[in-house]
């Protein structure tokens, strides 16, 4: 039967486990990032065993490869070099034109590169921690991407590290629109099985949706800006008995092997 | 059971947390990552005292819930749920037959996780879950079954390795020494 002993250790758990998970919200967060800092030692080895393997890497590949890369990557260079001349471009004249018409002006969009460097250990959510935090001017909400399309977005902030929450977790909701009609849903969780399809409900019921049609952000919500690239529709049907309709989408940024991402600076 | 053995636990908990979060592999290939705290758990119920259990689950729930979305504090009590339980009965466990700690570890790994969404979910929260978490549920309790006799092991060695060794009994008795020539 129960000792003494046990009713003490038993109230003291609860004790602890009742008035952390009743703290402020300022308070949780400010205690996760104390006790998250216990784990700053451990990061150290673990990039430096990261950077020593690729090092070794480096120096394994042989030179005519490395020329050839760097070929390719030149070429590829100039291309983006000058399509970005042309982009600067017609940036102008949309910025000559929206004066014409009196309309607000756009900004350029300003980006800073993180690397991913924990993912959440929970099954049940889909988060990465990123090692960029509010000394480096991220906050809350910012839209994160990498150059396939929309990731998820910056659920908190810490001084060095952020925790980004990625689509297809339940706290990921994008207002998101078919790029051939128009037609606007919300993209929310993904099913368990396939991380890379995740839902589009609300729909409305007389989409004319088919395969490979494209999925971007609408900029509905004022989170995300209009126009991201989130994936494809692989398949619809309707649903809330034919009232409204709902869509697969197959995500074109893969989710489950991302170590590097883009903070989309408002 | 020392303090050094307490140190040993609570430093293996942030290594088993800090692996579950850095290292993704099992999560590539089998849609789930493992969770070593309910065997590192099933361990401390059966070779600690409960003092250490306490410590475990606090500890240990809490480096969990800093690197989850989960809110903090909520691996905490299904953690010590699992090892009490264990602790409650651990006189009749044969703790040291490889069997039996894989049976717990399976075991402790599978109400773990489960206690865990039921407090998300009483608490308002929305985790995934669908067809496809019991996928998940089953590769960590196979998971965790699999991690329970090697963590047994891994301690046995370090403790062999770090511990004092015990003063080996020596056949000389005085009583019984044979005394030659004449006294």
């Amino acid at each position: 039967m129960f000792k003494r002993p046990h009713y003490i250790a038993v109230g003291l758990v609860a004790l602890v486990a009742l008035l952390v998970l009743n703290l402020p919200g300022r308070a949780t967060s400010r205690l996760k990032l104390a006790i998250g800092s216990l784990f700053l030692p451990l990061f150290g080895l673990a990039s430096g065993a990261h950077q020593a393997a690729n090092k070794t890497g480096d120096a394994l590949l042989p030179r005519s490869e490395l020329v050839r890369q760097i070929e390719t990557l030149r070429r590829e260079n100039q291309q983006l070099h000058l399509q970005v001349m042309q982009a600067a471009e017609i940036f102008k004249e949309n910025n000559r034109l929206r004066d014409y018409y009196g309309w607000q002006r756009l900004q350029p969009w300003k980006f800073k590169l993180a690397h991913v460097v924990l993912r959440d250990p929970a099954n049940w959510w889909r988060t990465v921690q990123i090692d960029l935090g509010s000394r480096d001017g991220l906050r809350k909400d910012l839209p994160v991407l990498t150059t396939n399309g929309l990731v998820g977005r910056i659920e908190s902030v810490s001084y060095a590290r952020s925790q980004v929450v990625l689509l297809g977790d339940p706290n990921c909701k994008v207002s998101a629109m078919v790029e051939a009609t128009g037609d606007t849903g919300i993209i929310s969780a993904s099913g368990l099985f396939d991380g890379s399809v995740v839902e589009m409900s609300y729909l409305v019921h007389n989409a004319n949706l088919k395969p490979g049609q494209r999925v971007v952000t609408s900029g509905l919500g004022g989170l995300f800006p209009k126009g991201i690239l989130i994936g494809e529709i692989v398949d619809s049907q309707p649903e809330e008995f034919g009232l409204t309709t709902q869509a697969d989408v197959k995500l074109s940024a893969p989710l489950g092997g991302i170590e590097e991402v883009w903070v989309w600076l408002q | 059971m020392t303090a050094l053995h307490t140190i040993l636990v609570l430093l293996a908990a942030i290594l088993a947390v800090f692996w579950e979060a850095a290292f993704p592999g099992l999560r590539h290939w089998l849609g789930a990552q493992v969770d070593l705290l309910p065997a590192l758990m099933v361990y401390a119920a059966l070779k600690t005292n409960l003092t250490t259990i306490a410590l475990l689950s606090i500890w240990s729930g809490l480096l969990f819930d800093s690197l989850s979305a989960n809110p903090l504090g909520t691996t905490v009590l299904p953690l010590f749920m699992v090892g009490f339980l264990v602790y409650f009965r651990r006189d009749l466990i044969l703790r040291d037959q490889p069997f039996a700690q894989v049976v717990l570890g399976f075991g402790a790994s599978a109400l773990a996780p489960l206690l865990t969404v039921l407090l998300l979910l009483t608490g308002g929260y929305e985790p995934m879950l669908g067809w496809g978490s019991l996928w998940q549920w089953l590769v960590m309790s196979v998971g965790g079954a699999v991690a329970t006799p090697v963590l047994f092991f891994m301690f046995n060695w370090l403790r062999h390795a770090l511990g004092y060794k015990p003063v080996t009994q020596t056949s000389f008795r005085p009583d019984r020494e044979i005394r030659r020539g004449r006294s």
